[in-house]
């Protein structure tokens, strides 16, 4: 079921002033039919007021929801077929995890038997067809999150919606779990949206990823096209662990100068400009054009991350990552070589990408 | 030492509410169970004739005594599921509104801060044959024989029954609408957006998961309900008024009955004893009810 949000736009007033908020501002998307799209952003950016909007709990202010080709701006959540999992689950405490499963089909009025059989097949596929005569009480994070699923699945909802889905797992659950919805939604074949403020969460199992910022839509794409193509600051800094390093630049007679240094060549006009190198984009290298002062190393065994200061960089200290056999010294100056396609360079004032 | 000290701490926070509950609770309690075995009790010079059970053969050979237990059963299983159901409707409409529902919640919690026998006179004025209101809206609305002796002098049981029986329903309503109020706004929303979303229909909501959530509030106040209504006193007295009125229309609880020996003619000739055996009788009844509640609760209350 392909998705179509035309300039969705949610509007909340704030209860005690005039003022209001605009929470999702003129929503452009396409979402493609039985793909996995993320939708990413910091906290308060209108990810779940969007997701939200889409399950029909919330209405939007303006703009049209499209289901294929129907349009289902004015239909009432029970009418959208979509599943519906949320951040805490909100599973029936006083059930067990088979009358959970079964509670959306008895609406449907499925013959019992039959049920039965759908709610033992979801159950299996997510795993916890050994547990339905529990009570979600009994069950760990991970295990109350998949019967949340199957509970969703069940009905066999055209739409699958997941409200930070790996937020109350712990950091080893989280990676299953990850694993796991996109294993179930590769099985299925349903279209799935999943809302998250974790990039790497996103980037790892999306098809797509949109990253929003304050209601609007960034960009959106390939997780690895934006990773290696952002169209602004916000979507680089953004994306990447460890994040991007920013510095303050200069471009002069077609040279990208950090500092004293002429780092790249750039055709573009001399302007100041912010310059973000991702930490992979950097060599090791004597007759380097960038002079980092190391303060650490950590070598990791896989790879090394160095901790390095400029005067030029913004924010704390700089990481740069470089293979395991690379020769670092523990501390003082390096000579460094920035990689063209790891350094994306930035209008000082709109924060647009220039290159 | 650290512990020794502690556990003087203890007692010494429990001690002023220990020796009130001792004074008033415990003592009473024992104190009565003991002289509703005393037969022909003098209640002023506390003098006796034997031990045994006069007393209690005394009042189940009593007509009032009977009347009385009727009257009590009769409130007890008729006001009692009946203001739990309309407290839990009015909540869960009261839940559902959203505007002015500070005022329409002041409203029905109204009668929990209003004098108890205040309002019963509000009552008998409402119900007074001639003038009362209740009668006047019965009239205009067209009914033959409108007059209606509810609570006069005269009146037949059952009419003056059914009045008690609206007065400690309405009064009992408050109480038992701000704890289901209280325990529905605990309940988390999304178990509702998640039942929206799989269409359930709202009788289905409302048996499947607000009753079940609700089900610890449902059972405390079934609890205390019942042992309120088995106690009912104020109401009886604060409607009819006169010992003699209230016998002649026979609308007596067990309470009642109780107090109404612990006084008049007979204190010397041991009426105090049966009032004392009446009350025991009532207190097993009543702890005979809690148990089948609390065991019952336990298996149907989730969580």
């Amino acid at each position: 079921m392909e998705i179509t949000l035309k300039k969705l736009t949610k509007i909340f007033q704030e209860k005690d002033k005039d003022s209001e908020v605009r929470a999702v501002d003129n929503l452009d998307i396409i979402i493609p039919s039985g793909k996995l799209i993320g939708l990413l952003g910091p906290s308060g950016c209108g990810k779940s007021t969007t997701l939200y909007m889409i399950a029909g709990l919330l209405r939007p202010t303006e703009g049209e929801i499209h289901f294929g080709e129907e349009d289902v701006t004015g239909t009432p959540p029970e009418k959208r077929g979509i599943g519906l999992v949320f951040q805490n689950y909100a599973l029936y405490p006083h059930m067990t995890v088979k009358q959970n499963i079964l509670f959306p089909l008895e609406n449907l009025k499925v013959p019992k038997d039959k049920a039965l059989e759908k709610a033992q097949y979801y159950a299996d596929l997510v795993g916890i067809g050994e547990l339905m005569g529990r009570k979600p009480k009994q069950l760990s994070g991970g295990q109350q999150q998949r019967v949340a699923i199957a509970r969703a699945l069940v009905k066999e909802p055209r739409v699958l919606l997941l409200d930070e889905p790996l937020s109350n797992l712990d950091a080893r659950l989280r990676l299953q779990t990850r694993e796991e919805i996109r294993r179930i939604q590769k099985e299925t074949g349903i279209t799935t949206i999943f809302v998250t403020h974790d990039q790497e969460e996103a980037m790892s199992i999306s098809d797509e990823i949109v990253v929003m910022k304050d209601g609007l839509m960034q960009q959106t794409g390939v997780p690895q096209k934006v990773y290696d193509d952002p169209k602004n600051l916000f979507v680089a800094k953004f994306l990447g662990t460890p994040p991007i390093n920013i510095f303050k630049a200069n471009i002069e007679n077609n040279q990208l100068v950090i500092g004293e240094e002429k780092v790249l060549k750039i055709e573009a006009k001399d302007q100041e400009v912010i310059v973000g190198i991702r930490p992979e984009g950097f060599n090791v290298d004597p007759k380097g054009a960038l002079t980092l002062e190391v303060e650490a190393v950590e070598r990791l065994g896989r790879d090394i991350s160095i901790i390095a200061r400029h005067p030029k960089f913004e924010g704390h200290s700089i990481r740069v990552i470089v293979d395991a056999d690379t020769v670092v010294p523990d501390s003082g100056p390096v000579k460094m070589n920035v990689r063209a396609n790891k350094c994306f360079i930035f209008d000082k004032e709109t924060k647009e990408r220039i290159r | 030492m650290v512990e020794s000290k502690n556990n003087l701490k203890a007692w010494l926070y429990l001690g002023p509410a220990l020796i009130l509950l001792t004074i008033f609770i415990v003592y009473p309690l024992f104190n009565t169970i003991i002289v509703s075995f005393k037969e022909g009790y003098n209640y002023f010079n506390e003098d006796y004739s034997q031990f045994g059970l006069g007393n209690f053969a005394k009042i189940l050979s009593h007509d009032t005594f009977w009347v009385a237990m009727r009257n009590t059963f009769f409130i007890v299983f008729v006001s009692v599921p009946t203001s739990l159901t309309l407290a839990l409707l009015i909540a869960v409409g009261l839940n559902s509104i959203k505007p002015l529902q500070k005022l329409f919640q002041t409203i029905f919690f109204l009668p929990y801060v209003t004098n108890t026998i205040a309002i019963g006179m509000v009552f008998a004025v409402m119900f007074n044959q001639s003038s009362g209101l209740v009668n006047s809206v019965l009239g205009s609305l067209g009914v033959r024989d409108y007059l209606i002796n509810w609570v006069g002098f005269g009146a037949s049981w059952g009419r003056a029954m059914t009045v008690l029986l609206i007065y400690t329903v309405w009064g009992a309503l408050p109480f038992k609408i701000l704890i289901f109020l209280s325990g529905l706004q605990s309940i988390d929303k999304q178990y509702y957006q998640a039942a929206q979303i799989d269409a359930t229909p709202r009788a289905r909501v409302f048996w499947r998961i607000t009753v079940p959530l609700l089900s610890p509030m449902i059972a405390y106040v079934l609890i205390t309900s019942l042992i309120g209504a088995f106690k009912e006193y104020t109401a009886v007295v604060a409607l009819f008024g006169l010992d003699t009125e209230i016998r002649q229309k026979g609308v007596g609880t067990v309470v009642w009955y109780v107090y109404f020996y612990l006084k008049g003619p007979l204190l010397a000739n041991g009426s105090v004893g049966w009032a004392a055996a009446a009350a025991f009788v009532l207190f097993l009844i009543i702890l005979v009810f809690t148990f089948i509640n609390l065991y019952v609760s336990k298996k149907r209350v989730h969580y």
